[in-house]
């Protein structure tokens, strides 16, 4: 079994302390909300996108410290990608939770500290909500994505 | 029955639970989750196995000596639990699947067809989502309304509101015995009275109560008492309702087919009398026998024993908690089933729960299917440990390590 350190990484605890792009965006152009009905935490995801170019992005919502931390590691990760990236990385990061495969070289290693999510199946819904939520902004989809 | 008061050997019930002796991720197994499903005693599991491997037939249908013995065994479980309900009469209590598909059964063979515009089912605000989409469902195709009883910040109901929300338009009351999410206890048989006064009929949705109270349905006079096995340590699939003769006879099956009918021809059918008339198709006989077994476990040690000795799980709980800082108790009523559920300062439950996991500690977290009562305390989880006859002060001891471990570990 995976130690719990392994799980609540240091930087885990900082993001969750300290969520970066915490807070409405006023000039969104995109936007969805995510739920997960497991847990009652709730995601709203709001984009600025100019000419196929994640210009900002923030998050508000309250949840776990591991959906948290991956919504503001999600937020960063994703400040300056094109939309055919932002799908990459999705891809890839739900790849890498759900079927324990290895990210590409390529994948950025700020995600990776929450790779040891996918050694607690019960988690694994709590750090891919926002990217989920994030799919659905992309697609300008307006209703409420579940995890369920 | 054995003579009240005789204290608990915890050894020895704790011996007949084979599940309580694991280990999980290296640590021996505190369980406290048993509002969501209790543990099963070895006479529950050894009598579904007899049952498949000695006597299983079908029921009500055969002639020969298998179906025979199967059948006098299902009906003796329904026997088990008029008795333990303390029933009139065996046909009023019902073979269902629990407590859901129970609640379900009155909405749609009692509710529905009676329901007009207008009409309203009184229920409170700390039900369980079993015990308000059903009524939903109801008033959504009979145009009928829902009101909800507001609770307090102990997580009692208010009463002064609960009278005002009843009048002549209120058709049925829906309430929970006991709450699920708060531990609260309702005084159920102050509020059947006051609904009848109204002359409205009353279901109670035992779930959470009858694993710890006593339940006499003739005394406190409901209508209707819905409950689950499972939480009874009894099997999954089975549960009970009971409802009164009069009203049960006077209801449209709510299910049709096998096991259920009089006579079947083409033109028109005519229907079994109780309880058949509300059990179609092949019940669940392992079940049944299963439900009855534990029944009969309960009673062997006595739920007044088994009352007390959660009581005093919950004050020592209870008490501790207050040494803890920044743990809130969510659900404070004076009457209170074994039930702790609580928020940990800056601590997602979630986060809590996989801790707690990783220290062999089972408890539930989230919304325990009851969000409009997360609403109401604008919490969006909590966390929940619940009692058992078989947990010991040293589980608790257990419980709050993990909780001092979980703060530990996020430094709060
Ligand atoms: C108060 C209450 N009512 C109803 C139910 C539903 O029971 P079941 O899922 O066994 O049908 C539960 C179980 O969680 C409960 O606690």
């Amino acid at each position: 079994m995976t130690d719990l350190r392994e799980l609540y990484q240091e930087v885990i605890f900082d993001h969750n302390r300290h969520p970066r792009n915490a807070g409405p965006l006023p000039d969104a152009n995109r936007s969805a909300e995510g739920f997960n009905p497991l847990c009652g935490d709730r995601l709203k995801l709001y984009l600025k996108v100019e000419d196929g170019i994640i210009k900002d992005i923030r998050f508000e919502g309250a949840g776990c410290a591991i959906s948290t931390a991956s919504a503001s590691l999600m937020t960063e990760s994703l400040k300056g990608k094109t939309e055919a990236q932002a799908e990459t990385l999705f891809k890839e990061f739900h790849t890498l939770l759900t079927e324990k495969a290895h990210a590409p070289a390529s994948f950025p290693d700020k995600l990776r500290v929450l790779q040891n999510v996918r050694e607690f199946p019960a988690r694994v819904k709590c750090a891919t909500l926002c990217w989920h939520t994030l799919y659905a902004a992309l697609a300008n989809n307006s209703q409420p994505v579940s995890t369920e | 029955m054995t003579a009240p008061n005789q204290l608990l050997d915890l050894a020895r019930v704790r011996a007949d639970f084979p599940i309580l002796r694991q280990q999980v991720h290296g640590k021996p197994l505190v369980y406290l989750d048993n509002a969501a499903t209790s543990q099963k005693p070895k006479s529950v599991i050894d009598a579904e196995a007899r049952y498949y491997a000695e006597y299983n037939s079908n029921v009500h249908r055969g002639l020969h000596a298998l179906s025979q013995q199967a059948t006098d065994a299902f009906e003796a479980a329904r026997e088990t639990v008029r008795r333990f309900l303390n029933a009139a009469k065996s046909a009023e209590t019902l073979f269902v699947r629990g407590t859901t598909e129970a609640i379900n059964l009155v909405a749609q063979s009692y509710a529905r067809p009676r329901l007009k515009p207008g009409d309203e089912i009184l229920v409170s605000q700390m039900e369980h989502h079993s015990n308000i989409v059903p009524w939903q469902l109801v008033c959504e195709q009979t145009g009928a309304l829902l009101k909800v009883a507001p609770i307090n910040d102990a997580g009692e109901l208010q009463l002064d509101a609960f009278e005002r929300l009843l009048n002549e338009r209120t058709r049925l009351v829906a309430l929970t015995h006991v709450s699920n999410a708060l531990g609260t206890i309702n005084p159920i048989k102050r509020l059947i009275d006051l609904a009848h006064a109204r002359g409205a009929a009353v279901l109670v949705d035992g779930a959470q109560a009858v694993p710890h109270i006593v339940v006499d349905v003739q005394a406190l006079d409901c209508d209707f008492y819905a409950f689950s096995g499972h939480k009874l340590y009894g099997p999954t699939g089975i549960g009970a309702l009971y409802g009164k003769e009069k009203l049960l006879n006077a209801m449209p099956p709510y299910h049709g087919g096998g096991e259920m009918i009089r006579e079947v021809t083409f033109e028109k059918t005519t229907y079994a009398g109780l309880p058949q008339k509300f059990e179609a198709g092949t019940p669940n006989i392992a079940g049944a026998i299963g439900l009855a077994t534990a029944i009969e476990y309960i009673l062997g040690i006595g739920l007044d024993v088994i009352a007390a000795h959660e009581h005093a799980l919950l004050e020592y709980a209870t008490a501790v908690s207050k040494d803890v800082p920044g743990m809130r108790l969510i659900g404070t009523a004076r009457e209170k089933a074994s039930i702790l559920s609580f928020a940990l300062d800056g601590i997602h439950p979630h986060d809590i729960g996989t801790i707690l996991d990783h220290e062999g500690v089972a408890i539930r977290t989230g919304h325990h299917c009851a969000m409009p009562i997360m609403t109401r305390f604008q919490v969006p989880a909590t966390a929940r440990a619940s009692f058992a006859f078989y947990n010991t002060r040293e589980e608790i001891d257990a419980l709050y390590r993990a909780i001092r471990k979980v703060k530990e570990i996020f430094g709060v």
